[in-house]
Formats: C-alpha cells, sequence, structure tokens
C-alpha cells in the first residue's frame, strides 16, 4: 500500500523525522468545551480503559467537580465553572434593541436585560455600566464546563527532562511514559508548565511509583481505535483525529461560537507558535485559561536551558576562581 | 477601546466570578513529589563538589594536609547522596535506569554522570591517601574529581531551575551562584574543622568568600524576583532563609576573626555547614510554596501578556465590531 506524504505538522528535528517511515500523521484532541455537558463519561472511560486506580471518594464542595484536577490517577478531568453572567452577548445590537423594545425597555438608558428580575424594571443604580456584557434574554448565570488532558506538547517540557529517556514521543508524535523504564524520579512531575503528570502514590496498585498520565490511548491508536473519552463522549465535545485536520476545524467552529456571541470564546493551544510549539491537545475555551485552572502563557521550561546552563556554567567558573583566589594567600 | 485591560486581559471577557485568576484556588503546576532527601543531597553534593576542587587546589599548591582533608570531607557528600537517592527512587536499580543514556536536555542526567565522576575521582584519590599508595593515580583522580566537581557542585541549581515551578525556574540566574556560595562555605568550613589552623588558611577564605557570595546572590535573587521573590521570604520557607542568613553570616564572622584557633574553626566551619544546609532547604521549601499558590504562575505569565512578550497560547477571532456584521443567529 502506497503511504501517503506526512503532513510535517511541527519542527522538523525530532519527530516524525525520527521515526522516518514509520511515521504516522500526528494525532490529537480537540476538546471543544462549548459542548461539554458536564456528565464525566470521559472521566470514568479514561480509568476503566487504562485501569488507572480509585484515589479517594472526596466532596470538594466546588461545583459539580469532585475529582479536581489531573494526577498521577486522573487522566481526564471536568471542570466546573459557575459564573454570574450570562453564557451569551448579543449577536447584534439590533437583535438586542429589538429583545429591548419587546421587554418594554425605555431608551439606550436602560439597565441591560441580565440585571432585572426576570424581565421586570431596571436597577436603576446604573451599575454594571453600559459596556458590560449584555445579555440576550435576562439568562444571569453560566455554567463552564472543560474536560481537561495532558497536552501531548510538541515541545514537551516532560519529555525533555526525563533522565531515563522513559517519556518518549511515538510515531503518531504523541507523549507517552514508558512503565518499564520510568524510575520515578518525579522530574517530569515539575517540569509541565501544566501540571499534568504525577507520580503514583497509592500502595498496591499498578505502576505504583512511577510517573503516569494521558497516553492518547496509544494501545488503541496502535490499532486504528479512538481513544476511549472521545469514544464515550456523548456531544463530541471531545474529538479526536489528525492534527492539522482538527486545527481547521477548531477555527471553522471558533468563528461559529463567536457569530453566535458566546462570549469570551478563544481556542487554547492551537497556535504552534506558543511556548510549547502547539498543543497536541488542544481547546476552544470561553474565558481566560487561569480561570479554568490553565496556564496563560506557558513556555516549556527547557527553552530557557540554553541560559540556565549558561548561568551554570557562569557559577560553576566563579566556583574555580574562588579556589584559586583562595590559595592566593599563601598557607596562612 | 482596546479589548485587553492592562495586564492583557480580554475585557469582553470579564465577569462577577469571585477569583477569576484561578479555579477554586488550586495549584496549576504541580508541587514536587520529592522529599527532605532531596535538599539534603544537594547539600551534600555541593559539598563533594567543592571539596574536591578544594582538594585541587591544595594539591596543586603543595598543601598535602588539606588536599588529604578536603578529599575526605568530599568523600563525606560522595557517600550520602546514592542513598538519599535510591530512597527517593525506591530501590537502587532505579539509580542505575538514569545510565543508560547521556541526556543533555535533562539536568538530572547530565549531573549522575557528574556524580559518578566527581565521587570515582573521589574514592580513588580518598583510597589512595589511606593506605598511601600509587600518588600519580592519586594525582590524577584529584585532577579529575576537581574539575568535575565545580560542575557537579553548580548543577543542583540548574536542575531546579529547569522546570515549571515559579520561584525556580525564574530565579535561574541567581541560584547557581547561591549554590556555589553554599557549596564553597561548607566546603571550607569542613577542611577548617579537620585540618591544624597553620595549613587552613586556604579553606578559611574558600568558606569565608563562599559565604559571602552564597547571601549576596541571595539578596539580589529575592529583590530581582519582585512578587516570586516572595515565597523565599513568607512561611516556612522564608523563616530558613532567615535562620540560614544569620548562621551563614555568623560563620563567616567566627572564621575571620576565631578561625586560626582550632576551637574557632570548628564552631564557625559547624555554622557554615548548618548555614548550607538551611538554606538548600529553604529554597526547596521556596519552590513548594510557589507551586502551591496559583497566582505566582498566572502573575509571571500574566506579566508577559501585558509585555506583549507572551508566545500567544490563547487565539481569537471575530472581535465584537465584526459580530455586527455577522447574520444573527436564529
Ligand atoms: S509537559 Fe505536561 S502537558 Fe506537555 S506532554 Fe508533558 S505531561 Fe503532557
Amino acid at each position: 500500500m502506497m503511504r501517503r506524504p506526512l503532513p510535517v505538522v511541527e519542527r522538523p528535528d525530532a519527530w516524525p523525522a525520527s521515526y522516518g517511515d514509520e511515521a504516522r500523521p500526528r494525532l490529537g484532541f480537540f476538546t471543544d468545551t462549548t459542548l461539554c455537558i458536564g456528565c464525566k463519561a470521559c472521566e470514568v472511560a479514561c480509568k476503566e480503559w487504562n485501569d488507572v486506580p480509585a484515589d479517594g471518594y472526596v466532596w470538594t464542595g466546588n461545583s459539580y467537580d469532585n475529582t479536581g484536577g489531573l494526577s498521577a490517577n486522573t487522566w481526564r478531568h471536568v471542570a466546573f465553572i459557575e459564573q454570574d453572567r450570562p453564557l451569551h452577548v448579543a449577536p447584534s445590537k439590533a437583535r438586542l434593541r429589538e429583545a429591548e423594545m419587546r421587554d418594554g425597555a425605555a431608551g439606550p438608558d436602560a439597565a441591560p436585560l441580565r440585571d432585572r428580575p426576570s424581565g421586570g424594571a431596571p436597577r436603576g443604580d446604573g451599575y454594571p455600566p453600559p459596556d458590560a456584557p449584555r445579555g440576550d434574554g435576562g439568562e444571569g448565570m453560566r455554567w463552564l464546563m472543560s474536560s481537561d488532558v495532558c497536552k501531548h506538547c510538541t515541545d514537551a517540557a516532560c519529555l525533555d527532562v526525563c533522565p531515563t529517556g522513559a517519556l518518549f514521543r511515538t510515531e503518531f508524535g504523541t507523549v507517552v511514559v514508558q512503565q518499564d523504564v520510568c524510575n520515578g524520579c518525579g522530574y517530569c512531575v515539575v517540569a509541565c508548565p501544566f501540571g499534568v503528570i504525577g507520580r503514583r502514590e497509592i500502595a498496591g496498585s499498578k505502576g505504583v511509583g512511577m510517573a503516569q498520565k494521558c497516553t492518547l490511548c496509544y494501545d488503541r491508536t496502535k490499532d486504528g481505535l479512538e481513544p476511549a473519552c472521545a469514544k464515550a463522549c456523548p456531544t463530541e465535545s471531545i474529538q479526536f483525529g489528525k492534527l492539522d485536520e482538527l486545527r481547521e476545524r477548531a477555527s471553522r467552529r471558533l468563528e461559529q461560537v463567536v457569530a453566535r456571541g458566546f462570549d469570551g470564546a478563544r481556542l487554547y493551544g492551537a497556535n504552534p507558535d506558543d511556548g510549547v510549539g502547539g498543543f497536541g491537545a488542544f481547546f476552544l475555551l470561553l474565558d481566560e485559561p487561569e480561570v479554568y485552572g490553565l496556564p496563560p502563557d506557558p513556555v516549556a521550561t527547557t527553552r530557557d536551558l540554553p541560559s540556565i546552563y549558561g548561568w551554570m556554567a557562569l557559577a560553576a567558573g566563579t566556583l574555580g576562581a574562588l579556589v584559586g583566589l583562595s590559595f592566593l594567600g599563601g598557607r596562612r | 477601546m482596546t479589548h485587553f485591560d492592562s495586564i492583557g486581559r480580554d475585557r469582553r471577557s470579564r465577569g462577577s466570578n469571585p477569583a477569576p485568576d484561578s479555579y477554586y484556588g488550586h495549584p496549576i503546576v504541580k508541587e514536587p513529589v520529592w522529599e527532605l532527601g532531596i535538599p539534603i543531597y544537594f547539600f551534600f553534593g555541593g559539598l563533594a563538589g567543592a571539596s574536591a576542587a578544594l582538594a585541587l587546589g591544595a594539591r596543586l599548591t603543595g598543601n598535602a594536609r588539606l588536599a588529604r582533608n578536603a578529599t575526605f570531607a568530599g568523600m563525606v557528600g560522595v557517600v550520602a547522596s546514592p542513598p538519599l537517592l535510591i530512597r527517593d527512587l525506591g530501590k537502587p536499580a532505579r539509580f542505575a535506569a538514569m545510565l543508560r543514556v547521556i541526556k543533555v536536555t535533562s539536568p538530572m542526567n547530565v549531573g549522575t554522570w557528574l556524580l559518578n565522576a566527581t565521587g570515582g575521582g573521589l574514592s580513588v584519590a580518598a583510597g589512595c591517601e589511606l593506605l598511601g599508595i600509587l600518588p600519580r593515580l592519586r594525582d590524577l583522580a584529584t585532577t579529575g574529581s576537581g574539575l568535575f566537581g565545580l560542575p557537579f557542585a553548580t548543577y543542583t541549581a540548574a536542575l531546579v531551575a529547569d522546570t515549571a515551578i515559579p520561584a525556580w525556574h525564574e530565579a535561574r540566574r541567581e541560584l547557581p551562584f547561591v549554590f556555589i556560595g553554599g557549596a564553597a562555605s561548607a566546603a571550607g568550613g569542613a577542611a577548617a574543622i579537620i585540618t591544624p589552623p597553620s595549613d587552613a588558611g586556604a579553606a578559611r577564605r574558600f568558606a569565608i568568600a563562599g559565604a559571602l557570595v552564597e547571601l549576596a546572590a541571595g539578596f539580589v535573587m529575592e529583590h530581582r524576583l519582585g512578587l516570586l521573590g516572595e515565597p523565599y521570604s513568607q512561611g516556612r520557607a522564608g523563616r530558613l532563609t532567615r535562620l540560614s542568613r544569620v548562621t551563614a553570616g555568623a560563620g563567616a564572622a567566627v572564621m575571620a576573626l576565631a578561625g586560626r584557633r582550632r576551637i574557632g574553626a570548628t564552631a564557625a566551619g559547624s555554622l557554615l555547614l548548618a548555614g548550607a544546609l538551611l538554606e538548600r532547604l529553604a529554597v526547596f521549601e521556596a519552590g513548594r510554596q510557589s507551586a502551591r499558590d496559583p497566582r505566582y504562575v498566572v502573575d509571571a505569565q500574566r506579566r508577559r501578556v501585558a509585555a506583549g512578550t507572551s508566545r500567544g497560547a490563547s487565539t481569537f477571532a471575530g472581535l465584537p465590531d465584526e459580530r455586527e456584521t455577522l447574520p444573527a443567529a436564529s
């Protein structure tokens, strides 16, 4: 069978060049959070398929999130954010005016619709200011839900700092820990700018003492299956596929949701020039990344390695100079 | 009107979320899983590396007694290191796993090789000293370990700087100087304790200079970092920092004033060793504190966004004015 030429998605230096003929198109996730309904099917499917141990029965009190965040024992995590503001802003001024006329608001100084109890009288205190986001129907609350996962970074700090080579890049351009090589040093844990990867500490469980994270279901993708989370997602909030296709689809989707007036929509991780060279698993978010517990400007720490080693060399030289100076005074 | 506020946040998306800068205050980066053994290893590694360098200096200037004693002090560091590392990894075979590759992008891997080179050289030199044999081999080993000892005493700073932990990564300029200062004061202090004062002049000067570098680099670091310097001065890390500075400062003063008497050198050396150990513990704890609070992660990155030097993880399309021209959703 003729193999089609590979789409060169990223830098040529490592993947896919290191795989030569065996390289496959880069795979990834596009998590469209506007479609997430918070059912956590992805969390469950991931745990089941990957045999990830249970890590406690905790009641956090943080909306419906009783998982907390990604860790050695959570490879998909659904975040729940309750916000006191509408999901949509008006798609056009004309439409907003139309709604205001219908609701009997008088003139441009009327308070935005969302501040009236079910379309009743304006609050009348002039707050929020007129340029604040306006509701399109009195809906004053929105619920952001987002399924987080390892980003499978193009420049993966976890992989760079791994001292044994246990973390490696697969033929699909994803980042995976080899359990038989990992020595549990924990360096990747502090290198990841997203706090994704962890060392499993649950005594008696599989892979204890070793680094654990999403493999993008390497065992399934090798057999042409989609990862468990994407398979289980009932709304296609988690979309799996070739990364370049996902990026195209995502930019079309962004235009769509912006046109529909979703407030604060942006792609996160779709830019190949970002601090990790683009994410293999990227997102459509409706607010700042930090609202979802994500870093606003992640940079792979190893990007600074030249300066880190440079300062280290300077300091080592200084130590040598200190030795030299100490002996200048002779024996006394 | 621009859509971004003074620190680069997208105005269009500000709402009444009570804590808009974090997700329920959860940390963004992970706290180190490393335990106390790791900063203690940093201390012993520094002691070994700087002692090896001191031994080489002594050998080159013909101070045989200081060379011998610095070699033995270095051996203490070399012998203490592997158990501390293996304790963190779980079993000895896991230490060997680091020797299957040479990986420059991993300071931990590089450091393992430096530990082997420095430790190997020191062991050979110490063995020759003890048995009083093979002076040529001893000198060769001293030369090797002395040269490898310089980066070995320093690499642990590069190791912690090469992480996503804000208080470590952003301190990548000064941390190596803090660490070599501590290493020199520990090595000089240890040698001054076990060497007759008449032969320990260089060790005393090395110790005092080291403590001064350690203190100066620490101050510069804390002030340059601004908000990110906070973890070094607050909470447990802050207490450790202050204690280490008092201890190291006192050690340097006693060494300068009374170091020529055996008892003075012993007191000063002990203070300097303690100061260097406390300082590693302080740096370690500061890193943990900065990882725990998402504010430090977000702040450093938001400042890049505000300064226009962010790498653009978020991409937008369709500004509100353009929205006006789009057909209304049905
Ligand atoms: S650095 Fe973190 S997010 Fe990136 S590939 Fe590694 S574990 Fe995943």
